[in-house]
This record gives structure tokens, sequence and C-alpha cells, in this order.
């Protein structure tokens, strides 16, 4: 059965995200001003194969912590789907 | 279910109900689905160039120094010390209007597979961009966009990017030009060509899978007109991979280097397609292709979707036989595949095959040399022109303050400086770049020796939209005077046609004046056009584009340290300028931004007094005997004068104009074959002397001195003030 | 002194580090593949600029598991040279070689441009031949050239002297406009705390000619055979730290 994980990517808070700026500044001159904040990170879609998905979740976070995110800039969280494989 | 093969579905592959009948008799049978398509992309005007061939022929293509004319995938001259440079310039126009950041990326990857298929590492790359007006409200986001890909393709691969033009000009509002420039250099004994040879050696599928990407990119996006469906069209534009495009480039050089291959090709528009149908034309031979081998990254492609397929950083090569496995371990090297798709045969037929039968079946000379040529009516708009060339002095109202027009002008979008973009582009890779954006020319030191390449490019397309003869042959002047302007020697061009639609007879009559210019100017500067790129249908909702030649012109000095360039260099220094002023305002700058008027006739070109100023200059460039040298163009000498004193030290001048005619055309006039140099005091004699013995006019202005720009008693103005509105200029007018 | 030149697939100043290093400083270099765990004897190891695996997912962050770079960090545990320009500081910094991160410019586009640092201290391998305080005209051209830490890591790098260069202005002042990608401090350039290994966004390879602009770069690359040869004895054993803006 292939399980999907879905990792998301966030600038650390305290770490300036000049893309969000960017974005939130944009928002408001759209019209949008009740944009308070907006952060601009990276979603990382995984399809792994024949896993199990409790199995998966440390291998998942091992993969984060080793190449998907920069501890010193970034923080990140996994969400995991199932897949009829 | 088949699907029946018709008239109608000829006609959305791009064919005309003639060239449907054209190939029922050619094949005397209905052709496949494939086989169609396949006429459809090689029919394609951008494939096929079926409208301009007949007068692309005029323009002269050789010379002492050419190695490799129109005809490949780039043109080649011998540079000297055993090396060849190899250059092209090819338009984008159509997806960077509909996908400003890929739609130029993707231009310049293709420009560079075309250089380094050849087996020319590439070493500089231009860019001559141009969008609608300033106040258009799409042209920020298309600038942006546009620059952003550029930087984003030329940056990651790792060749500087040096040089070009942007213009704005409301004749663009629904149409931009996004012209590519490449240079490369190569062992002169050793370019590559694609011709294939040798029935029976393997065809080879080089670099990244193949995708759906830009599925009709050449015969509906390149050959049709755009209109209010644009937005539509996005599926059709192709994204780039500047990173596989960079291992690509490092495989292919280093297989260039054994004996393994015969012939390569880049895939570009028109995909495998074209590709190898060209491979085997110039062969003379046949190719047999199996798709089932075609490294695919979706699934469930059809043939039709990977014949025509434009997946980027890929190529096709011939290979000797048995150097399968030899050539597959140069690219596993450099983590990329190689795959044998096919075989080169003796039977001069282009056969397909998919899941065992054989789909396509076609005579290889009908898609490639036998494609069809069109003599399209062409008729001179007379009325228009005699319009637009009429120009009553009287309606142009002299300015009292010609100081504060200086100042507009040197602000004004087309004069200002361009800083903001050339700070996106990585212009130090390489370790040889001597001169930067900024001056007349960029200049390109030839890794290894002494001398160096100049490069540049040019198009002046209000003159070509008053006058298509002289606006095409001005380019080509303009271009040659900006490489004399560094020092360099021009060697030979490559030139970039963007017209309109060539079914309408006034944009024929323009195409083939524009021809007839560039190559009277070719013959009298005896610089040959060693490769180029026609850029049709550049028309929306029946608006066309001012004609738009633009010229790529590369120049070589000989001794790098003699290399010029346009600011002063001292205090003291005496300023003079060559050649002559005329009482002229047509087509100006000038008249345009200040007045708003784009009319009367471009400026009085005399061809043997140009040449014998870039004599000049050149003599006394090698003597040394110049500190600094600058061409008059657009904004005439006021706008140059001010430019000179933009270097680091914002030197002042001071000089006097003869008078003789009105102030504003003595200032901003762009009287043509003119060249603003300074020099120390003591080479002023040896300096007239050279003019005198040459026969070019030589007139002291005045001297390098103080810090403001003051030209008799007509403008006084502080560097300091000139250079921040010129500074400034695209931020106050575009907000980037 | 024997240079090495790592190669990751997407380096582009790799040839340019090899000509400077060959032909302008007349030394023995050879590029180092990626994939080859050997380092053929090199005294020093450049991480050149370049755009190593794209740039994707962050500039360096593939290129640190590259085979080469197990033994370019066993080769700085050991106290061997390592100078890292632009994407080799990103390299260096994701492999922890460094402390610290580059994320995007400020502005959010790439900036190519000439700018003015000042070396902050000489006791590095690649500073000992300047003045403290000198101050250098080095090429930039990047998009994520912006140096960020946490406030602790920040401290400590003051403390420490890791603090290599700063970009100031002509004048030599650490001000916003001279800061071309909004880094923290304005700092172009840190040192590990054991003074070998020295990363800075800046080109000094780009900087070694005079026909080209300047050759404010070659004073780097002509200090680490100086130091190499230094009298261990008497050299200070305080770095020179030139105080903050």
């Amino acid at each position: 059965m292939a399980v999907v994980a879905r990792v998301i990517v966030t600038p650390r808070r305290g770490i300036l995200d000049p893309q969000g700026k960017a974005v939130q500044q944009s928002l408001h001159a759209l019209g949008f001003g009740e944009v308070a904040d907006a952060r601009v990170g990276k979603y990382v879609e995984l399809v792994l194969k024949d896993v199990v998905r409790d199995a998966a979740a440390a291998r998942v976070r091992a993969m984060c912590e080793q190449l998907l995110a920069n501890g010193v800039i970034e923080d990140f969280r996994i969400e995991f789907d199932e897949k009829q494989g | 279910m088949a699907l029946a093969i018709t008239a109608e579905v000829a006609a959305e592959q791009g064919l005309t109900p003639d060239e449907w009948q054209r190939i029922l008799d050619l094949l005397g049978r209905t052709p496949t689905l494939e086989e169609l398509a396949v006429f459809g992309v090689m029919w394609s005007e951008h494939c096929s160039y079926k409208s301009s061939r007949a007068w692309l022929k005029q323009l002269p293509t050789k010379g002492p120094a050419v190695l490799q004319g129109p005809g490949e995938n780039a043109g080649a001259v011998d540079i000297g010390d055993g090396l060849a440079a190899v250059f092209k310039i090819e338009s984008h126009n159509h997806p960077s209007f509909v996908e400003p950041f890929q739609g130029a990326a993707t231009g310049v990857g293709g420009i560079l597979r075309d250089v380094f298929t050849m087996n020319a590492r590439p070493v500089a790359i231009l860019d001559s961009i141009r969008f609608g007006s300033v106040d258009h409200p799409r042209t920020p986001f298309l600038l942006k966009g546009v620059v952003a890909g550029i930087g984003h393709y030329g940056n990651c691969i790792g060749v500087p990017t040096v040089g070009g033009e942007l213009v704005f000009d409301k004749g663009y509002d629904d149409n931009i030009l996004v012209n590519a420039f490449t240079i490369g250099i190569a062992p002169a004994d050793r370019i590559f060509r694609a011709k294939a040879g040798g029935p029976g050696n393997p065809v080879i599928y080089v670099g990244s899978r193949t995708g759906r990407d830009g599925i009709h990119g050449a015969s509906l996006l390149a050959s049709a007109a755009l209109d209010q469906s644009a937005p539509e069209k996005r599926p059709a534009v192709q994204v780039g991979d500047p990173f596989a495009e960079k291992l690509l480039l490092e495989a292919c050089l280093e297989l260039m280097r054994t004996d393994h291959v015969v012939a390569i090709q880049d895939m570009g528009a028109a995909g495998l397609t074209s590709s190898s149908l060209e491979m085997a034309g110039r062969g003379g031979l046949g190719i047999v292709l199996d798709l089932d081998r075609v490294p695919m990254r979706e699934e469930g492609m059809t043939p039709y979707e990977i014949l025509l397929s434009e997946s980027q950083e890929r190529m096709l090569l011939v290979a000797k036989r048995g150097s399968e496995e030899a050539v597959r371990a140069v690219f596993a090297k450099w983590d990329l595949e190689a795959v044998v798709i096919g075989t080169i045969t003796d039977d001069g037929r282009f056969r397909v095959r998919w899941h065992g039968a054989e789909v396509a079946s076609l005579p290889v000379p009908s898609l490639t040399d036998e494609a069809p040529v069109y003599r399209r009516p062409a008729e001179e708009p007379v009325a228009r022109l005699e319009d637009a060339q009429r120009l009553d002095p009287g309606s142009v109202p002299q300015p009292s303050d010609l100081g504060q027009t200086l100042l507009q002008l040197l602000e004004s979008p087309n004069c200002c400086a361009r800083d903001w973009v050339w700070r996106q582009y990585d212009q130090f890779v390489g370790g040889n770049t001597v001169v930067r954006p900024g001056a007349d020319a960029a200049v390109i030191r030839i890794d290894g020796t002494r001398r160096a390449l100049a490069l540049t490019t040019d198009c002046n397309q209000r003159y070509a939209w008053l006058d298509p003869y002289l606006g095409a042959m001005l380019a080509v002047v303009e271009a040659a005077r900006n490489c004399v302007a560094v020092g360099a020697r021009p060697l030979a061009l490559s030139d970039c046609l963007n017209y309109g639609n060539p079914e309408r007879p006034d944009v024929m009559w323009e195409f083939q004046q524009g021809i007839a210019g560039i190559r009277d100017a070719c013959t009298a500067l005896g610089t040959p056009v060693v490769s180029g790129n026609v850029s049709f249908y550049n028309e929306t909702e029946g608006r066309n584009i001012p004609p738009t030649p633009t010229i790529a012109m590369v120049g070589l000095i000989d001794d790098v340290e003699a290399t010029l360039t346009p600011w002063w260099k001292a205090e003291g220094d005496v300023v003079v300028l060559l050649g002559r002023t005329r009482e002229e305002l047509g087509g100006s700058e000038y008249l345009a931004a200040i007045h708003g008027q784009v009319r009367g006739t471009p400026p009085w070109i005399d061809l043997e007094a140009e040449k014998k100023l870039h004599a000049l200059v050149l003599a006394a460039a090698e003597e040394r005997m110049l500190r600094s040298a600058h061409d008059v163009g657009t904004g005439g000498v006021a706008v140059a004068l001010a430019e000179c004193c933009f270097g680091g030290g914002r030197l002042g001048v001071r000089v006097a104009l003869d008078e003789g005619m009105r102030a504003d055309a003595l200032l901003f006039g762009e009287s043509q074959s003119r060249m603003l140099v300074s020099v120390r005091r003591r080479s002023l004699t040896q300096l007239r002397e050279l003019a005198r013995r040459d026969d070019v006019p030589c007139t002291v202005l005045g001297e390098v001195r103080g810090h403001a720009i003051v030209i008799g008693e007509l403008v006084d103005v502080a560097v300091e003030t000139a250079h921040e509105r010129w500074r400034r200029g695209l931020e106050r007018r575009l907000g980037v | 002194m024997r240079w090495g030149v790592v190669v990751f697939p997407g380096s582009n100043d790799d040839r340019d580090a090899l000509r400077v290093a060959e032909r302008v400083l007349g030394d023995e270099a050879v590029p180092l593949w990626h994939k080859d765990r050997d380092l053929h004897g090199v005294d020093c190891v450049l991480l050149p600029g370049g755009f190593s695996y794209g740039d994707y997912l962050r500039c360096g962050a593939m290129a640190r598991f590259a085979p080469v770079m197990e033994s370019v960090a066993a080769h700085a545990r050991a106290g061997g040279l390592v100078f890292g320009t632009c994407n080799g500081f990103q390299i260096l910094c994701e492999a922890g070689l460094l402390p610290g991160a580059l994320v995007r410019n400020r502005n959010l586009r790439f900036v190519c441009d000439v700018v003015t640092v000042r070396v902050e201290t000489t006791d590095t391998p690649f500073t000992y031949g300047c003045r403290p305080g000198e101050l250098l005209q080095l090429p930039v051209k990047h998009g994520e050239g912006c140096f960020v830490a946490d406030e602790a890591t920040l401290a400590a790098l003051e403390a420490n002297g890791q603090i290599v260069f700063r970009y100031v202005d002509r004048a030599g002042r650490a001000t916003a406009e001279a800061n071309p990608n909004g880094s923290l401090g304005n700092i172009a350039g840190v040192c590990n705390a054991g003074r070998n290994v020295v990363g800075l966004m800046p080109h000094p390879e780009h900087a070694v000619e005079r026909l080209l602009g300047g050759d404010d770069g070659l004073k780097l690359f002509r200090s680490a055979p100086a130091w190499l040869g230094r009298d261990l004895a008497t050299s200070r054993r305080e770095p020179t730290v030139v105080p903050g803006p």
C-alpha cells in the first residue's frame, strides 16, 4: 500500500521572511487588508511505497531533519494520507 | 477508434487547404495523424521559413573568416589562435508574452544549446528585449518576468549575461520581443555539425525525459498571431531546467572531445521531429525512430505527443556504430540518460515505429529542402509612409531651457540607466569580462589569448518604421560602430528579423526592404551574416509591430589591453568629435520623448564616411592615442557627452558646439558616423593628422573639466544632478 | 601549495577558481569530483560558487551530502584549510562546518555588483596577508546571500572574532545601504571556531586582475600559503578583532 506524506516547511519564527512580507503587501494592495501576517514556505509531497504508517513517521521525520528542512532557519510538520495502492 | 484524417484535422495542425492538397499529391494517400502532425510542424513558418527563405538568399554570408554560414545550428567565424567564435541570435517572442519568466528563460536555454551543440563553450549572453509603452499596465509585469527569467537561466548555467538592449515603444504593447544571443568558443578545426552520416549508425537521445511540454509550440504558437485567447495558450509554454542544461552542456563538451560523435543537434522547436529530420536531411539520408525507446516522464503518451513534444534540455546525436556504451558512460557520469532510439538509413525516408507498427513513413526532402517556399505579395504602404515621413520643423518648438530638456531625455525610459536590469545578471562568471554592461559594447577576453570579443545588439525600430530599408541598414551600421567604439574590428553578425504578419503585403514589403538594407550595409562594411532567425506573425488583433531587424554584431580586439570605454579618464583631457553633425531631427528620441512625435526620415547615412570613421578610430586605438570613445546615437551628442561623465570619477565636461543650426538639432539630433573621443592634450596633433589623412571631420569641442556638463551657452547642469535623474529613470516610471 | 577545487553538478566558478590557482598564483590546482572521496593531498580545499544541484530545495542542501564532503569534513576537523565562496559558503553552512545559514536576499532579487568589504580579523588563513580593517572591492552575485543566525550564535561569533568580513561603504562604515542582501550585522563572511574554515559570499576569484576591474581578491588567495608557512611559535594567540559598527 502506498502512503503519502505531506511535509510543510516554514521559516522559523524570528527569521525574517521577505517573501512573506512581499506577499502580505501585495494582498493589501489588492484590498485584502485583513491579512495580518503571511509566511511563505515549501510543500513537499512524498509517495512512499511498501511501508507501514508508523514506521514511516519516524523515517519521514529523519528525512526532514537531514535534508528537507534546515533546522537553523526552518520548522517542519508532517501529515499522512493513505492512498489506495 | 482511429481519427479520420481530413482537411479539418489538417487545418488544426496549422496547414492551409493548399498545403493539405500538396500532401495528398505527394504521398498518393491520406497521411496518418502522426504524419500530418509532422507536416504541420515542419511546414510551419517557424521551422520552414516558407515566407522568408526566398529573400534570405540575398544576404551576404561568405567571407575569409567565415567557417560556417547560415544553415547550421549557429554560425562560426575564425578569431585567430586556432579558435572559432560560434554564435546566433534567436527570438522567443510569443512564449514570453504568454509567460514572461519561462518564455524568456527557455529562450536563453534554446540559444545556448544551439551554440554548445557545435562544441563551443558559451562565453556570453546578450538579450535584446522590447516592451510596450512604460505606461501600459502590463509592462512592469512583463519586464520583471522577462529579466528574472533571463537571469534565472543564464546565472544558473554559469554563462555571463553582459549586454543587450531594453526598449519601450507602444508598437510592442500587445506583442513584446525577446531576442536572445549567445556566443561560444570552439577549436576552429573541431566544430561539430548536425549532418547525419553513416547509414547503420545509432541515433541517440540524451538529456531530460520527454513530457507534454509545448505541444504545438511551433505551428500554432509561433506561426499564428496572438489574440484574445492568449491566456488559453498557457499550457503550450515550456518550463526550463537550467541545472539540467548545465549538466548537458558539460557532458556534451566532454563527449565531443572524443571521436564517437558523427552529428549532434539540440531538440528545440518541434523537438524530436525537427532535430531528426534536419540531421537526416543535411546528410541526404534517412532515419528510423523507435518511439517506444524514448525516455518519457509522463504516462500514456501517444506517438503524436512524443513527436511534437518540446520538453527542454534534450539533444539528439548520431554516433559511430560500436560507440553506444562509450557515449552512455559519458552521460552517466553527469547523471544523464543516453538511449539509442533509432538508426540512420540510406533510403531517404523518415520512418517512425510505435508498438511494433510503422506509424509514419515520409520522404525527408519534402519536409526539409522541399518544404513550401512562398513569394508572398508585397506592396509599399505609400500613403502611410508619406504621411509619417513628413516633418514640419515649424511644428517642433525649441525648448527654452535646453539643460532641462537634456535632463528629461536622460531620465526618459529609452535613455536612462539600465542598472536595474544588469544587476540581476551574473556578469562575472567565466572570469573574462573586460567591459561590463553600460558601455557601447560588452567585451569578453578570449581565454588563453591576448584577444577579446566585442558584442552588441542594436536596432532602432523607429527608424525602421519610418523607412524599413534605411532602418535595417542603420541597425547594422550602429552595431558595427558600437564595436568600433570599444576598439574592435566588426567581424560578422547574426540577425533576428522581427516582423508582423507576412500575409499582409505591407509587412512583406517591410521585410524585403529590411533584407535589402542589411545586404547593402553588410556588403559595404564587409560583415557577413553567419546565422540568424526570422520571427513573423508579431501581430495582435490586426496591429503589427514596427519592423525590428535586430542585429547582433561580433567584433575582434587584437590586444585586450587596447580596449576602450566611454567614460572620461582625467581632467584636462581634450574632447573631440569625429564626424559631422547635420541638421536632422527625424525619428529621434528627442522628437519622440519631448515632443511626442514619431515622424520624419531617419538620419542620413553615407557608408563611405562611416567606414572612414571606423578605420580612423581603430587606427587611433591601436596607437593607444584615445583615452575614451563613445558612439553618438540615441539622444545625440548632448546625451553622449553626459553619459561620458557617468563613470566612476563623475568628471565634468566643458565644451562648445559650432552653431549654424537649430540648437535642439545640434544637441539632440542623431546624425550617423560620429564618435565622441577624448585624448591627452599631447596626442591631439597626432589625432588631427590621422583624421586629416583618413578624411574624417575632426572638431575639438573642449575639455574634461569640473563637475558640470557645460555646452556653450546652451547647457549647464551639475553632473551629480544629471546622474541622479539618469540613474533613477526606470525606478520612477515603472516602480522597479 | 596545492589547491583542490570541488566540482559539484552545477558548480560554475570552479573553472575560474582553478584558473586563479594555476595561472595567477602559479600553484598546483586539481579539480575534486563530487563523487570521489580522495582529496589528492591538497593543502587547501576550495568550494566554488555556482548553483550546485540547481540550488534546488535550498542552496547547498544536496551538495553537502556528496561523497567528497565526507573527506572535506574530515580534512576540516583535522585543521586543514577550507575556503568557500558564495555557493561554497552556503554548502559549508548546510554541512555544519560553519555557523548560521544563508537565505534569500532581503529584496528578493538576484544582485550582481561590486561591493566593499572590511577585513574584521587577519587571524585566518585567508586574511593573514591583509591589514586589520582593510577595505576590499569584491564582486557579489547571488540571490540567497543573506546571512542569519540566532542571537546566541551571533553573540558568540562577535565575541570569538569569527566574523571575517563585513559589508561597508567606501568610507568603511557598515551601513544599510552598503549591505547588498540584508545580512544580519552586515556579515559578509565568517570562520569556524578552529579558524581553519572560512566562508564568504563575495567572489575574490573574480577580483584577481586589474584588467577585469580590480585585484583585491589576490590578497585572500596569497594569504593561505603565507599562513601555512608562518612561524607558529611567534604568531599571536588572540585574533585581531576590529570593533564592530
